[in-house]
């Protein structure tokens, strides 16, 4: 959408601008929060050890490090009935699945507990937060609200279907519990769990380089260079070096295939997304097979660079490029983070940091909401109700050839798609999604990504279970399997990690 | 009619993994009684929670690997519906058990529900079903209207 809006020179409207964020921000939050409970948590916490948290120590745990109301010995005792009796019904057979019982794992059981408790509160909590993409985006879970030149959804005082001050009420309603058990509970919880595994602020660390296209535009004429016109802001961070954040050019984007399957005239070469092409070419063995050799293809990823340089993307490389351009919020939380775990900026580089770094992003985030749902209110009421600029909507005012670049930032990290249109048709698309530069295979200089920079030199205590690997994995917050849901009744493994010396 | 929700999960372009979307994209087209919704659930995973809510009956249509010849129907209820927690690499993996084990721990798992499953031949890449799967959808739509009661 935003690279045909490139392509065309359409800028959108303020309502749509703001609506595009406010969605994209409660997005955000609730795929952060959820990544944290439903997925990383289970890295850190034991659920079975919390069967034997003592209910009251548990309460006076909570209460130590939260206001949050859901802290009463009893409230506690009712979620660990609840947990037992899940295991007592043979239920817990899912728990079989995880490394449940591990030496790694280090929380006491009180802690444990307590995180069990909130990972359930996140369930319901999820499920209302969303609750706000139905309001905004017409329909949910897929959102149809989204079009080229703005959004559909209609804006006026006067219409039930619209949005209107009834609908900006039950907004504002739903962000104060999405900032609150942002607060209240996410943080406190991060802030619980880490001082047990410090050892991971020195783990994982990866690349070093750090890049962000920015999104969030505080302006409808904005200059994605200039760090107080987008809320995230844009650029590049080299060799962990926090004292300055490098402008960021989109020319110096470019593919590797040389370890993908896909074919390149020249496969030494890498190519500007805008001349990208995408011709499958697979070279692996017949599935199912034990290993690939990494010295040939070996990935259905492409390996983006940018400078010829391999990047981190996500909320740690937001969140640092955000706190070296001064943001202010950004730096309030993150010098917030650092000084209750006692610890330097430098620990920002780890498996603990990303982690952090996600939590601070969430934080952050949620205390925008109300302010632009408010900003929204207010542009309305002043009388202006565009929502979508249809000057480009009829292809005969297109130009017979026009190539765009559409940038965002997803949740995982730099999105960016290609366009080049000719005579009203797409001649060539192109993406490149934020897993692609965190897992991305080696390039022609055999120069690896994230993921593989992260994980070298890491011990690990027990190949079968090799829980290290994914909690730095995890940390990343990939997108990688996206994604086969074929059903298996019985929970059989269906991925294996190797791995190899 | 209680209310009931048939749920079509899976991935598109995963070919046989998107059966339970065709099926539920064609239901949509049909005439349903009244109580009954249909959804194209996607790969939604967690956000589909918030659908389970006052919902009595929930019928789930998604690939199944159960060692079948691929194309054909199984029905699962009761204890023999999976619901729980795997260890996974992505929160995109959130897959069916792991979505009703959550509703299970939310208190709104659905008084009954039904998985009807089909055994995939491929889930490769690719938007087309593979020929013994299509040549069920037509079928697993009949077990989904035998089940509602039309």
């Amino acid at each position: 959408m935003r690279a045909v809006e490139d392509a065309l020179g359409i800028k959108i409207p303020t309502n749509a601008r703001l609506i595009r964020n406010i969605i994209e921000t409660i997005q955000y939050i609730q795929d952060h929060v959820v990544h944290f409970y439903a997925l990383h948590a289970l890295d850190w916490v034991d659920i079975t050890s919390a069967l034997e948290a003592d209910p009251k120590a548990t309460s006076a745990l909570a209460q130590s490090i939260s206001d949050w109301p859901k802290s009463s010995a009893d409230y506690f005792a009712g979620v660990q009935a609840k947990l037992k009796a899940f295991v007592e019904t043979g239920q817990l057979g899912p728990f079989a699945n995880a490394y449940w019982g591990h030496p790694a794992y280090k929380l006491p059981p009180e802690a444990n507990l307590m995180a069990a408790a909130h990972y359930l509160e996140a369930l319901t909590w999820q499920r209302e937060v969303i609750r706000a993409h139905a309001i905004l985006g017409a329909k949910n879970p897929h959102l149809q609200t989204y079009l080229v030149g703005g959004m559909s959804i209609p804006v006026d005082p006067n219409s039930q279907a619209a949005i209107n001050a009834d609908k900006i009420a039950q907004l504002l309603s739903l962000f104060a519990q999405a900032k609150e058990f942002v607060e209240k509970v996410y943080l406190p919880d991060v802030l619980a769990v880490a001082p047990f595994y410090l050892e991971y602020a020195g783990l994982g660390e990866g690349l070093g380089n750090f890049m962000s296209y920015g999104d969030l535009p505080l302006k409808d004429d904005f200059d994605a260079n200039s760090p107080t016109d987008l809320f995230l802001p844009r650029g590049v961070i080299l060799n962990r070096d926090l004292s300055k954040v490098l402008p960021l050019d989109p020319a110096k984007i470019t593919e590797y295939v040389t370890h993908s399957w896909f074919k390149y005239d020249d496969e030494k070469a890498g190519l500007h997304p805008s001349q990208g092409t995408t011709v499958p070419n697979y070279t692996g063995p017949k599935p199912p097979y034990e290993f690939l050799e990494v010295e040939d293809k070996y990935s259905w990823l492409k390996a983006p660079r940018y400078g010829d340089q391999a990047m981190e993307v996500g909320p740690l490389a937001r969140m640092l490029i955000a706190y070296v351009s001064g943001h202010e919020r950004v730096k309030y939380w993150v010098d917030a983070v650092l000084t209750a775990l006692n610890q330097p900026a430098t620990v920002l580089f780890s498996t603990l940091g990303r982690t952090a770094a996600r939590c601070v992003e969430t934080l952050v985030l949620a205390e925008q909401l109300a302010p632009w749902t408010n900003e929204l209110a207010a542009n309305i009421a002043a009388g202006d109700l565009r929502i979508h600029e249809n000057v480009h909507w009829d292809p005969s005012t297109w130009p017979a050839e026009a190539m765009g670049w559409g940038w965002t930032e997803a949740p995982r990290g730099a999105l960016g798609h290609w366009i080049h249109i000719k005579d009203g048709k797409i001649l060539n698309y192109q993406a490149i999604v934020p897993s692609t530069w965190n897992g991305s295979p080696r390039d022609a200089k055999g120069v690896a990504g994230a993921y593989e920079a992260a994980l070298v030199g890491m011990e690990v205590a027990d190949p079968n279970q090799p829980l290290e690997i994914l909690r730095t994995i995890h940390s990343f917050d990939p997108c990688m399997a996206c994604a086969v849901h074929v059903l298996d009744p019985n929970g059989k493994e269906i991925t294996r990690v190797i791995v190899k010396e | 009619m209680p209310h009931t929700l048939v749920l079509g999960v899976g991935n598109l372009l995963m070919s046989d993994d998107g059966v339970g979307v065709h099926a539920v994209q064609r239901l949509e087209k049909r005439a349903l009684p009244p109580g009954v919704e249909v959804l194209d659930g996607g790969t939604c995973g967690l956000d589909l929670l918030q659908f389970f809510e006052s919902v009595e009956r929930l019928i789930v249509l998604d690939a199944a690997n159960v060692g079948r010849a691929p194309g054909e129907i199984v029905r699962l209820t009761g204890d023999d519906v999976p619901a729980f927690l795997a260890m996974k690499v992505s929160p995109h993996e959130i897959n069916l058990p792991e979505l009703l084990f959550s509703a299970k721990l939310s208190g709104i798992y659905p008084r009954e529900v039904v998985v009807l499953g089909v055994q995939p031949e491929t889930i490769e890449t690719g938007v087309e079903l593979s020929a013994p799967v299509a040549a069920q959808v037509d079928a697993l739509i009949e077990r989904v209207m035998a089940e509602i009661g039309t």
